[in-house]
């Protein structure tokens, strides 16, 4: 940065991004973004999570190349049930003759799938309320926090076993029901960041230039809530991916035969002393997913949240 | 404050090697390891779940009993004899002296004629196995009389055949109930019902002496009973995974796991100390086709899907040890009981007859499958099956009360389920899958071919008609023909007959196991 | 959690405000649990499974079961059906257990001292291990312990739990014998015991019976080491995330130049400082324990209270779902309401 501006040479990308004194909004927000990169590329755990997490998607993609056998179709049931891992069935097989790893494998999508899902649903309500509350407070605040407050106080696995109870089971009411779950500490931590922001200056400033409160809610208080909800979100991650395996350890979750890691990790624990493996494979999966998805939290939160970065 | 920690920590870990170097239990006291969080009464006027109607054959008896390794062998226990009269709606019951509660309480025809009264009128789920004969709460006091102080009459409203009688008053709601015990404990009249739910008034080799739900349940020998047991005690422990009951037998901690897997029995077969017993039993595990599904109704469809299951390849693998192969409605060991096997998989039979049904392309469909480890890999291989006959199975898993509540409402397309038999007559099967009074959704009796939407009337006409027959020979006929019936048209892919199976350790001596609950018996165990 | 810094001052003028909010906090529980009462009531009722098979089982003749439905008010309107619980249970009545046949009162006396206990001792050895690897792995940021706290977290926020105890009863009760097994005491100790409180090292000690004290603790070890497991996973990581921020302000530094001894700095003057969202963090795992332990009670036969709720759910005993429910809400309710006072308390910033 020391460089001096020629204007004989157009600036690289680089030099750009990390100009001191940004042309437009946009540079500087890109410049930040490409700070807040550099930052995350330096931790090496972060990179981890980030290459186990990139990895996930990649594998859901290709699920279909990088699966050696059906995830749903068994095998022969007399000769190729619960057998160990060999070169022909590289994680061994379950009780209906099917090979864990294809199952794995393909189960990679459904993972992804609720925890995308979970994450879309969640987490913008919980900022909305979450913000609303700690910004207009008064009596608004009062009753959004008890209903918070109503969903926080329930036992989760229970409100989420109830709801897919009440909807049927199948793995997208499971999502609807963890999403219904999962949001109410987003909104606390929302509006407790909410809380500390208001009163600040810059905010006074935005009224006074007569902003309405949708506006300065929407453009300024969330985006500041969001970092911390962000993170909070990502070392969730882990969590949803339990709560799923959760419904499916009781049945609830995906529907048989569908390759649902906790489902499988049920349908393996009678046979956890004998063939360890039935179980242990997709626990190890959900383990390294739910590591890759702390790790990427951790090194998130290093990057957006300044305060715990220092 | 670290130090503090420290100072924990030294602590938590020397008091960690804690327990005894071996494990035992009091050679006295036998104890089972067992899910029944089923249980919701000890009142035999109104268990009618497995594990409770175990407790109830231990702590209580009934008038009249069966060998229970040969059925048709009926004997009297609290009833010493029986006459029938000539128009063979009456029974006059000789009680037997001298025995005594576990009150210390005398047992006599007054005793008998409460508790036959008594589960007329509260009239809880099982009470129809009695009112089956006329008695309602009006007319039972007219129809059950005592006629001394060790003679009743017992008056039915047509000439049943004496054994489907005498059958069904070897079922636990006949338990003889202490009358003066549970009068002290009447409260506005409820028959002492409030009160017998958690406690016990019987004569019968063992007292219930504690019920802990979910936890625990104690029985303790009955000194006034005419043989005193063996064992002091024998406690039934609430442990709801099987890994952990296997993991106890291996330990010592307790005397037998109840509820293990085919992977763990067979890996326990070969363990010390360790021995296997399994004894038939009468449930029946079957498909239910809901008619009210348009391919389902199709004949060809009904039988063909018969042909799309792997029957061998199940009993001998997934439920190695806990079924066999059975395909008629009665089970093993019951008057008539069919035991043969036409189908198996034949996917090319089984192709002919959905191109005849216009279904060559093979169609969809669920399946409402219970969400128990046997129940779900069951179903899964049903799956893989119908898969190859061109049928898409859908699997809709739920929870027990969930798959019954729907199957009940005849909401289902098919359901996989169990069945039991209520007691030992072969009426009480053919009552439920051979018979429709009413195919309405309104209709009054709900049995499983009402279920399955079957509209029945030859058969319902035939499956009454067989209760009146008094000569078994020819009762016996009848039962084979309605099990021929169901077996090649029926709505239900009859799949199997369970096996229980228990894990116990080898100096575990005399635990009968019986063809139904009630009928599994250890008061003659003993442990060496 | 807010990562709030809680500079003192103007404490008396908060103290103020908190008691005069007090009467509106207690508005606000009571609408709170009443909310809880009615979503657990309603979604109870919609539910699709028929509340009356439980009683009656699935053979019972058709009267039986309509003189039941009756029995237990379900002809009634939902609305109707809903007052009269509330007024039940205002009268101190909450229901019958179908399943167990007794008042739901009497279960929760039971299953829910089995569950504080091993909550309790769970969140206690949670917390005297979390709290100074925590605050070492904030001390020693990048270094071992701080790797250590980490891998710890991440195994407590990824393995399911029901596998690892498991495992744990494999290894140490079944291989190495080091402790009994499931449930709370050997059955020849059953009886011996009177049950006072309903915790059975609480009544083992008060009566003096050491030797069922002892079989007590051998049994509770392995599922409190567990569940203490995962409570130190997450209290340490939190501790570790309120610690860097308690040493990154400026407080410190003057304490620093001062000439404070480190050990000082960090035990007394930030620890002190970063205690009060920790207790809020302790109180919420200690919570989560109390419900979140079904798996964990399903594996060691352990009667707890989450367990209690889950079967009665499975087979819409309202009655009991209804009464855990309100036990565990009221609890987090108050561990809410408790942390709110705290932060407005300490944190002048949220005032």
């Amino acid at each position: 940065m020391a460089e001096t501006h020629s204007p004989a040479r157009r600036p690289t990308w680089r030099e750009w991004l990390t100009d001191t004194e940004p042309a437009s909004r946009g540079q500087a927000r890109l410049g930040r973004a490409y700070l807040a990169w550099r930052s995350f590329t330096g931790n090496p755990l972060a990179m981890v999570g980030l290459f186990i997490v990139v990895g996930l998607v990649l594998v859901a993609i290709f699920a279909d190349v990088l699966a050696t056998h059906s995830p749903i179709a068994g095998g022969d049931l007399r000769t190729e049930r619960l057998k160990p891992p060999s070169a022909e069935f590289w994680l061994g097989t379950d009780h209906q003759a099917r090979d864990i790893y294809s199952r794995l494998v393909h189960g990679s999508r459904l993972t992804l799938m609720v925890v995308m899902l979970v994450a879309v649903i969640a987490m913008p309500v919980g900022l909305i309320v979450g913000t609303v509350a700690g910004y207009v407070g008064g009596w608004v605040d009062a009753v959004l926090m008890r209903v918070t407050d109503i969903f926080l106080a329930f036992p989760r696995l229970i409100l989420a076993l109830a709801f897919v109870a009440a909807l049927g089971p199948g793995i997208e009411n499971a999502i609807i029901a963890i999403a219904i779950t999962s949001w109410p500490p987003y909104a606390r931590i929302a509006r407790a960041e909410t809380l500390t922001i208001r009163k600040s200056d810059f905010i006074a400033a935005v009224r006074l230039q007569g902003a309405s409160t949708a506006r300065i809610i929407a453009r300024h208080v969330m985006p500041l809530c969001m970092s911390s909800v962000i993170v909070r979100v990502t070392l969730d991650m882990a969590g949803i991916i339990l709560i799923a395996a959760g419904l499916g350890f009781l049945g609830l979750g995906a529907q048989p035969p569908s390759p649902e890691w906790g489902a499988m990790i049920a349908a393996g624990r009678q046979h956890i002393i004998d063939f360890w493996w039935v179980a242990t494979m997709p626990g190890i999966a959900i383990f390294i997913v739910s590591l890759g998805f702390n790790l990427l939290g951790d090194g998130l939160r290093d990057v957006l949240d300044p305060k715990a970065a220092k | 404050m670290k130090r503090m920690a420290m100072l924990v920590a030294a602590g938590a870990l020397m008091a960690l090697p804690l327990a005894p170097a071996k494990a035992e239990t009091p050679p006295d006291t036998l104890v089972m390891a067992w899910q029944f969080d089923d249980i919701i009464s000890l009142d035999p006027a109104e268990v009618f779940e497995f594990s409770a109607a175990e407790i109830m054959g231990n702590t209580y008896e009934r008038l009249i009993g069966y060998d229970v390794e040969d059925v048709s062998d009926i004997f009297g226990v609290v009833a010493e004899s029986w006459d029938v009269s000539e128009d063979g709606r009456t029974i006059t019951f000789q009680i037997r002296q001298g025995t005594k509660f576990e009150s210390g309480n005398d047992l006599t025809a007054e005793d008998v004629v409460f508790s036959l009264q008594r589960a007329v009128k509260l009239d809880k789920s099982p009470a129809f196995i009695l009112t089956q004969f006329g008695f309602t709460a009006d007319n039972v006091e007219e129809k059950i009389v005592q006629t001394g102080d060790y003679e009743f009459t017992f008056e039915m409203d047509k000439a049943y055949a004496p054994t489907f009688v005498l059958y069904c008053l070897t079922s636990t709601v006949a338990s003889v109930v202490d009358k003066d015990l549970v009068m002290e404990n009447d409260v506005d009249g409820d028959l002492g019902y409030e009160w017998l739910k958690t406690n016990y008034a019987g004569s019968g080799p063992f007292a219930m002496r504690q019920w802990r739900p979910n936890e625990a349940v104690v029985l303790e020998r009955n000194e006034n009973y005419a043989e005193p047991t063996p064992l002091t005690r024998v406690i039934y422990q609430h442990v709801p995974e099987t890994s952990t009951q296997r993991l106890m037998l291996e330990r010592g901690d307790i005397d037998i796991a109840r509820n293990l897997g085919p992977e763990e029995i067979s890996a326990l077969e070969s363990a010390d100390g360790i021995k296997i017993n399994s004894g038939d039993k009468g449930g029946i595990y079957y498909l239910g086709l809901n008619q009210k599904n348009e391919n389902l109704a199709k004949p060809e469809v009904r039988q063909a899907l018969k042909y799309l299951v792997d029957y061998e390849a199940i009993a001998d693998t997934i439920m190695k040890g806990q079924v066999q192969v059975h395909q008629a409605f009665l089970p093993r060991g019951f008057l008539g009981a069919v035991e043969e096997t036409p189908f198996s998989l034949d996917v090319d039979r089984a192709k002919e007859l959905l191109a005849e049904a216009g279904l060559e392309n093979g169609f969809s469909v669920t399946m409402d499958t219970r969400n128990t480890p046997d129940i779900t890999a069951m179903g899964e291989a049903i799956q893989q099956t119908f898969a190859q006959g061109g049928v898409q199975l859908e699997l809709i898993p739920g929870d027990g009360a969930q798959t019954l509540t729907k199957y009940r409402a005849r909401e289902h397309d098919i359901y996989i389920g169990r069945w039991g038999p209520d007691y030992q007559d072969p009426h009480t099967n053919a009552d439920t899958f051979a018979a429709n009074p009413d195919n309405s959704d309104d209709a009054a009796a709900k049995p499983l071919a009402w279920r399955n939407a079957w509209e029945i009337p030859e058969l319902t006409e035939k499956t009454a008609s067989a209760v009146l027959e008094t000569d078994p020979g020819t009762r016996a006929t009848i039962y084979q023909e309605l099990q021929k019936e169901v077996m090649d048209t029926g709505p239900f892919v009859i799949m199997f007959q369970e096996i229980e199976v228990m894990a116990m350790r080898d100096n575990v001596n005399g635990f009968v196991i019986g063809p139904s609950f009630d009928a599994n018996q250890y008061w003659k165990a003993t442990k060496e | 959690m807010a990562l709030t810094d809680t500079a003192g001052g103007g404490r008396t003028r908060a103290l103020l405000s908190v008691s005069g909010a007090f009467a509106r906090f207690a508005f606000m529980v009571a609408a709170t649990i009443v909310g809880l009462l009615a979503v657990t009531f309603f979604i109870g009722r919609i539910v699709p499974i028929d509340p009356v098979l439980a009683v009656v089982g699935d053979r019972a003749p058709a009267h039986v079961y309509a003189r039941v439905r009756e029995e237990m008010g379900l002809h009634l309107p939902l609305w109707q059906q809903f007052w009269i619980y509330v007024r039940d249970v205002l009268h101190g009545d909450l229901g019958t257990s179908v399943l167990t046949s007794r008042p739901v009162l009497d279960d929760i006396a039971r299953y829910f001292p089995a569950t504080l206990e091993l909550a309790t001792l769970g969140t206690v050895f949670g917390a005297l291990f979390g709290v100074p690897l925590g605050v070492l792995a904030a001390v020693h940021r990048g270094g071992l312990v701080d790797q250590v706290v980490r891998v710890v977290g991440l195994v407590g926020y990824s393995a399911p739990i029901f596998w690892l105890g498991l495992l744990g009863l494999l290894v140490f009760y079944s291989q190495l014998g080091w402790v009994s097994g499931p449930g709370r005491l050997d059955v020849t100790y059953e009886y011996m015991l009177q049950p006072v409180t309903g915790m059975v090292l609480i009544d083992s000690a008060l009566g003096g019976d050491w030797a069922v004290f002892k079989n007590a603790v051998s049994h509770i070890a392995l599922p409190t080491a567990l569940l203490a497991f995962f409570s130190m996973a997450y209290i340490s990581r939190m501790t570790r995330s309120f610690m860097l921020n308690e040493l990154s302000q400026e407080y410190i530094l003057t304490a620093r130049v001062k000439g404070v001894s480190e050990r000082r700095i960090i035990w007394r003057h930030a620890l002190r400082n970063a205690v009060v969202p920790l207790i809020t963090v302790i109180a919420l795992s200690y919570a989560n324990l109390l419900e979140g332990s079904v798996l964990t009670e399903t594996v060691f036969a352990w009667p707890g209270l989450g367990r209690y709720i889950t079967n009665s759910l499975q087979n819409a005993d309202m009655s009991a779902v209804l009464g855990g429910t309100l036990v565990i809400g009221v609890v987090f309710v108050a561990i809410n309401t408790v942390s709110d006072l705290l932060y407005r308390l300490f944190d002048p910033r949220t005032r």
